[in-house]
């Protein structure tokens, strides 16, 4: 019988209370070009919700579009939830207009990559890919 | 292996850990699910399939809350929830965004919801959901919901591997009978016309009855003393003669999935239906006919595989030759490869 060949897994998640999820949309689909399995959560998701299908999906990847500006309560948040259910290896991106002086700040708590708007698809696919398998299979 | 250990005693992020495993079809996954496979045929399974955007999701999403607030003081069940969707033939990736139907079950302990992507499988199941399945069956959750690709086809493989399959149809996707392929009944233990708020139900309704009743000759008309008598149609609920007992006719159940209306009926549907396999011998029957075929079916795989193993490639090579030449028959050719000596 064939191996089937390992997948990597990325929730694409949309958490607070803004309702456009454009962008959470077009990144989904990118990764999914590039052979990725997503899954996908919709509209307002609270941290927990994000923490509780990161966790049942089994995924090595998170990624939030945060558009309301609540990055910095949202954004830790998640990565303290994912730490308590025992998913420290899971990465966190982001995605959403973050500014300057908030960015070291969360890569400083873990967050792994931060995308503004214009962010060229093809960018986060290469960091998604790198993060979770390592820069030798590329 | 000490993951099986946490996986039976409840520990959630093992149980995720070891669905991956089970579907990425690692040894430790083969290796953990033969150790489950003790714990199992404990579940009821209970198919969803229907066209595209007919609302299986929302519905497994209805009847997960059902079952964990269930009416009458009954003990909620435990509820885990297989959702596959197709992966791009290109790609290979997937987009699943069955949750997003899911909300509502959020925070809940005794819910767990499993995204799948069909890898390739073309029945409406991924090659390994059944062992996804088995895992669940194993951990503890009694009612195991598995919501299709939804290919809109008849997908035979969600009636193999379910003891109760609900077929979803909705109106608007062209009503007439044509639309409603044949096939799902022969799968459709319960029929459900969902999105019942909408215009056209009455049609789709009709559709189906009037196919059930082709296929299910329910109304008999015969002559009795010269005059006509018409033995109605036995709704598979209230079965009262014995002779009737055996059969199943699938009930018409419409739904509204974004409220809610319908649901508690199509929850007795189920447990209706569960309890007509129990009477009949059917749940043991399905149960036995499922693991036949697995058995077959990865006796197969497993001995052709040993087989080539064994076999040398020039030899295999040889022969294709002359039967591309057409010096032998296809069954002449695997004659020549199973009985003259193998490389070993
Ligand atoms: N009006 C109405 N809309 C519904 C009903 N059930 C579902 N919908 C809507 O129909 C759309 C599709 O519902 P889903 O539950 O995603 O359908 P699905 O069959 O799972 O779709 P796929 O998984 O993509 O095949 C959504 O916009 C739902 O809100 C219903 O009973 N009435
Ligand atoms: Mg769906």
């Amino acid at each position: 019988m064939s191996e089937t060949e390992r997948k990597i897994r990325v929730l694409i998640a949309k958490p607070g209370l803004d309702g456009h999820d454009r962008g959470a949309k077009v990144v989904a689909r990118a990764l999914r070009d590039a052979g990725m399995e997503v899954i996908y959560t919709g509209l307002r998701q609270t941290p927990e919700m994000i923490a509780e299908a990161a966790l049942q999906e089994d995924v090595d990847v998170v990624g939030l579009s945060i558009l309301s500006g609540a990055h910095m309560a949202l954004a830790p948040r998640v990565l303290e939830l994912l730490k308590a259910n025992g998913q420290d290896h899971v990465q966190i991106f982001l995605g959403g207009i973050i500014p300057n002086e908030d960015i070291s700040k969360l890569q400083e708590m873990g967050v792994t990559g931060i995308y503004g708007p214009g962010t060229l698809t093809d960018e986060i696919v290469r960091d998604v890919r790198k993060g979770v398998v390592g820069e030798v299979s590329n | 292996m000490a993951s099986v250990q946490e996986v039976l005693s409840g520990n959630r992020l093992s149980l995720a850990r070891l669905l991956s495993q089970i579907e990425n079809d690692t040894p430790d996954g083969r290796a953990a699910l033969s150790e489950l496979f003790p714990h199992t045929g404990q579940a009821h399974l209970i198919g969803v399939t229907g066209a595209p955007g007919t609302g299986k999701s929302s519905l497994v999403n209805q009847l997960a809350h059902y079952y964990r607030h269930p009416p009458e003081n009954k003990t909620p069940k435990r509820v885990a929830i297989v959702a596959i969707d197709p992966s791009s033939p290109f790609s290979g990736g997937a987009v699943l965004g069955d949750r997003v139907r899911m909300r509502d079950l959020a925070g809940d302990p005794g819910v767990f919801i499993r995204s799948m992507a069909s890898r390739g499988s073309l029945g409406g199941l991924a090659r390994t959901t059944s062992g996804v399945v088995q895992a669940f069956d194993a951990a503890g959750f009694e009612i195991i919901l598995i919501e299709t690709v939804g290919a809109g086809q008849a997908e035979v493989d969600i009636a193999r591997l379910a003891h109760t399959t609900l077929v979803v149809e909705a109106p608007g996707l062209g009503d007439d009978i044509q639309a409603i392929k044949a096939g799902i009944l022969e799968i459709a233990d319960i029929l459900v016309v969902n999105k019942a708020d909408r215009a056209g139900v009455e049609n789709t309704e009709r559709a189906l009855r009037n196919m059930l009743n082709l296929a299910h000759p329910v109304k008999r008309v015969y002559r009795h003393h010269g005059t006509l008598e018409t033995v109605p149609a036995v709704p598979a609920s209230t079965t009262e003669s014995p002779e009737q007992e055996s059969v199943w006719v699938p009930p018409i159940q419409k739904t509204v999935a974004t409220d809610g209306t319908g649901v508690p009926e199509l929850g007795d549907l189920i447990a209706q239906h569960k309890a007509h396999l129990e009477q009949t011998g059917d749940w043991e029957g399905r149960q036995r006919a499922r693991l036949q075929a697995e058995l077959d079916g990865l006796l197969q795989i497993i001995l052709v595989s040993r087989w080539r193993d064994a076999l040398s490639p020039e030899r295999y090579q040889e022969v294709l030759e002359q039967l591309i030449e057409r010096n032998l028959s296809p069954r002449q050719a695997v004659e020549e490869l199973l009985n003259g000596a193998p490389r070993s």
